[in-house]
């Protein structure tokens, strides 16, 4: 009689909102209107099996990937772990490190498959896979808390990506955001070919932003929080006390050469840092697809 | 894995183990006092006729103009996420203000904690699920009982405040649990004493001992005989329809008669209550109409060999034409088994075709209690009285309810026609139920309400904390009469 995923059109009439348990997507597609009609309904039909998809292997998806490991079979769940295996060899980390990136991917897969669309987005809560036609070009915006999404007053600026750019995915992850975080960063948003790749890699440039040991970082096991957390006992950030602009400065070093690490073999194309309202973006030359301005149309999380 | 005080939530397939104090994966369900609870949003009904601001359903958007003129708001405030008015002199939480053809109109909105509630299963089979005042149990705690069956099919009473509070502490959240399952349009799975195990969902076919149930009956056994006697005319010596209540014998029955179908000396076992038509053939089961017949041949008794003769042709069928049996006598009078003949296959065919899909459905029923009815008004009595005169209409998350007559406010709603997941729970344990009460602002001043406490609909629609729903085209718009919508 009900169906449990939830698909509405927003009050805008031109964003679609999907929900399916902690799934949560706005996606818009740009573009003449029969092809949106048509990529709103394919996106719809792909939407609804993809939780179920998922949570038919959970356990393998939650386990530490290994070189050699067993794969998962599904498409999405493939997506995920192409994403985080580069990172397997020398960093703890599980599929779901990628989840909602691939989530977004394969939505935006599906519709692109069937319309002609100018440029598409689709934000799975705050990881963003992006569609952009030739000559098109998208104008992204931040916010600094992916917990307070307030988009006025709290924009740090805003970022322009054209079709000649391989950046196709955006991703944000900090200890404040909705999964648990080992390191410090209050959000740290990659730049990445694809969204599933940003995802990944925000998980591990944000773990690295850290003070191991200092006295004002508390911890938690992740089991405490969340019994089935895929992060298991490792220490989760809960809290972050004040630090010097020593401190921040060298939490920031940390994360910053990880993701410098990151670009030259393709993983990422840039990263912005934030910590206590410091940022520090990589690669650390100003260059123009970072520049700030500000933008005729912005995306916040969702 | 769980931690002993974790609780796992099933509102979808990731099953979180969620901690006390901690929300799951989705941040929409939580622990709370280790109880599961629901922490989405208050639900806003949204009539799904006009444009610009208002949220539409998704690909429905195509569908054309009905042509109806919306007279009215088009939002509707549900009281699904409002909270309770406990303690309960407080004034409801929302009391919101609309015009209405020029009219002001008030809606006061309000989440009821039930414990004086359950829920009446209607489920449309013909099996023998229970004798009536059985018990119905879910996880082996007792839920409810077998009640009245009703015309081709089976009732359950579940829930209530005996089972609710009056007895064990798991018995209480047995019964909550298969309630708010029930009502929030998922599955329960019942065990019934000395009877059937059922699946129930509201909308959705029953399942019975595994098997799901696919038509309910036309008729009895012999309204059965009455509705098909002509077809059978002149093709069949004789038919036998097979029933737990009434099993029906052509050749006797008025209907045979009239047509002069001659007698064949056949012999029922059971009860005969008036000509063709007999009680008790055999024990209620969930084999041939209900019964525990498997095979047919065991309710007759040997034909009358003065009346009866070699090659007599017997038709045996159940009352939703699932089973039946075509037989010849031989030359000692004994029936055999033949392949039914297609001249009759079209009769069976019929039978079949004329029960209608057997469904579970779900009335949830519950008393508005004075502390509610004091969220509303500070004289709660004239609440009662304003629904009574029709001045004021009840609705349960902007579905119609029924208001049983008689003292108090005690209603009937069916849960289908209400948003999907509308219903809360608190550990008590009691149903936590929308209900939302619309009169005219005159009116709401007049029965003592809450004046003061009255806010513009207008003050709710910009907050990101409401959840926007399309309403069901079923639905009456809880701000229309009916008188109106005739006319348009």
């Amino acid at each position: 009689m009900r169906a449990r995923a939830q698909v509405r059109v927003l009050p805008d009439g031109r964003r679609l909102h999907l929900q399916d348990g902690p799934i949560d997507i706005v996606l818009q597609a740009l573009g003449a209107e029969d092809q949106i009609r048509r990529a709103h309904r394919t996106a719809a039909d792909r939407f609804v099996t993809v939780l179920d998809e998922l949570c038919s292997e959970l356990p393998l998806l939650r386990e530490q990937v290994r070189l050699g490991g067993t794969e998962p079979d599904g498409i999405v769940a493939r997506r995920m772990f192409a994403a985080v295996v580069p990172y397997a060899e020398e960093n703890f980390i599980t599929p779901m490190a990628a989840v909602a990136g691939a989530v977004a991917e394969e939505i935006l897969a599906a519709m692109t498959a069937v319309a002609d669309l100018s440029r598409a987005y689709v934000n799975d809560g705050g990881d963003i896979a992006l569609h952009i036609a030739s000559g098109e070009r998208f104008v992204i915006g931040m916010v600094d808390l992916p917990d307070r999404p307030t988009l006025l007053g709290s924009l740090l600026g805003s970022m322009t990506l054209d079709s000649n750019q391989p950046v196709r995915g955006i991703a944000t992850s900090g200890w404040r955001g909705r999964s648990f975080s080992l390191g410090i960063a209050d959000a740290v948003t990659i730049l990445a070919k694809t969204a599933a790749m940003a995802d990944a890699a925000a998980t591990i440039v944000a773990n690295a932003v850290d003070l191991p040991g200092h006295p004002a970082i508390s911890h938690i096991a992740a089991r405490e929080l969340s019994p089935d957390s895929d992060l298991g006992d490792r220490l989760v950030t809960t809290a972050v006390g004040g630090l010097t602009s020593a401190e921040v400065s060298e939490a920031l070093g940390r994360g910053s050469a990880c993701a410098e690490r990151l670009i030259a073999p393709g993983l990422i194309a840039a990263a912005a840092l934030n910590l206590q309202g410091t940022i520090r973006v990589v690669p650390s030359v100003e260059s123009p697809k970072m520049a700030l301005s500000s933008g005729e149309r912005s995306l916040a999380y969702a | 894995m769980p931690d002993h005080d974790a609780i796992r939530c099933d509102a979808c397939p990731v099953l979180c183990y969620i901690k006390p104090g901690r929300t799951g994966a989705c941040d929409r369900y939580g622990n709370q006092d280790g109880q599961l609870v629901r922490l989405d949003p208050h639900v806003v009904l949204d009539r799904a006729v006009s444009r610009g601001d208002s949220v539409v359903p998704f690909l429905e958007r195509n569908r054309d103009w009905d042509g109806n003129i919306v007279s009215g708001p088009a939002t509707f405030v549900t009281a699904i996420g409002a909270g309770t008015t406990y303690p309960d002199y407080k004034p409801a939480p929302f009391i919101i203000s609309s015009e209405v053809a020029g009219v002001d109109m008030v809606t006061v909105v309000t989440e009821g904690i039930f414990s004086y509630c359950g829920v009446k299963v209607k489920i449309d089979t013909d099996r023998h699920l229970g004798l009536e005042r059985n018990l119905v149990r879910a996880k082996g705690e007792p839920v409810g009982h077998v009640t009245t069956s009703e015309y081709g099919s089976q009732m359950l009473s579940l829930g209530g405040v005996r089972h609710l509070t009056g007895g064990t502490r798991d018995e209480g959240n047995a019964t909550c649990e298969t309630l708010l399952n029930l009502c929030n349009g998922k599955a329960a799975e019942l065990t019934i004493d000395e009877g059937a195990d059922v699946v129930v969902q509201a909308g959705k076919p029953p399942v019975v001992n595994g098997v799901v149930e696919e038509r309910m009956r036309v008729g009895c056994g012999s309204a059965t005989i009455g509705m098909f006697a002509k077809q059978w005319h002149e093709k069949i010596d004789d038919v036998v329809v097979v029933d737990d209540h009434i099993t029906g014998v052509l050749s006797e029955h008025q209907a045979g008669k009239m047509l002069g179908i001659p007698e064949t000396g056949i012999k029922m076992k059971g009860r005969r209550s008036t000509p063709g038509r007999y009680f008790r053939v055999a024990e209620p089961g969930t084999a041939w109409g209900g019964t525990k017949i498997t095979d047919p041949l065991s309710i007759l008794a040997p034909f009358n060999p003065k009346i009866a003769w070699p090659g007599l042709r017997l038709l045996m069928v159940s009352t939703t034409g699932e089973h039946h049996a075509y037989y010849e006598l031989d030359d000692a009078l004994r029936p055999l088994e033949k392949d039914l003949p297609d001249s009759l296959r079209l009769s069976v065919q019929r039978i079949k075709e004329n029960c209608e899909p057997a469904l579970s459905t779900v009335l949830f029923m519950g008393g508005a209690g004075g502390s509610l009815r004091a969220g509303v008004t500070a004289n709660p009595v004239k609440l009662t009285r304003s629904v009574r005169d029709s001045l004021t209409r009840v609705t349960c998350g902007g579905a119609p309810v029924y208001v049983w007559p008689g003292g108090g406010i005690t209603l009937m709603v069916d849960v289908s026609r209400m948003p999907e997941n509308a219903f809360g729970y608190v550990p008590t344990p009691a149903l936590v139920a929308p209900i939302e009460f619309t009169l005219k602002l005159d009116d709401y001043s007049a029965l003592g309400g809450y004046v003061d406490r009255v806010r513009p609909l207008s003050s709710l629609l910009n907050d990101e904390g409401r959840r926007h729903v399309s309403a069901r085209a079923e639905n009456p718009w809880p701000f229309e009469d009916k008188s109106r919508r005739s006319q348009s």
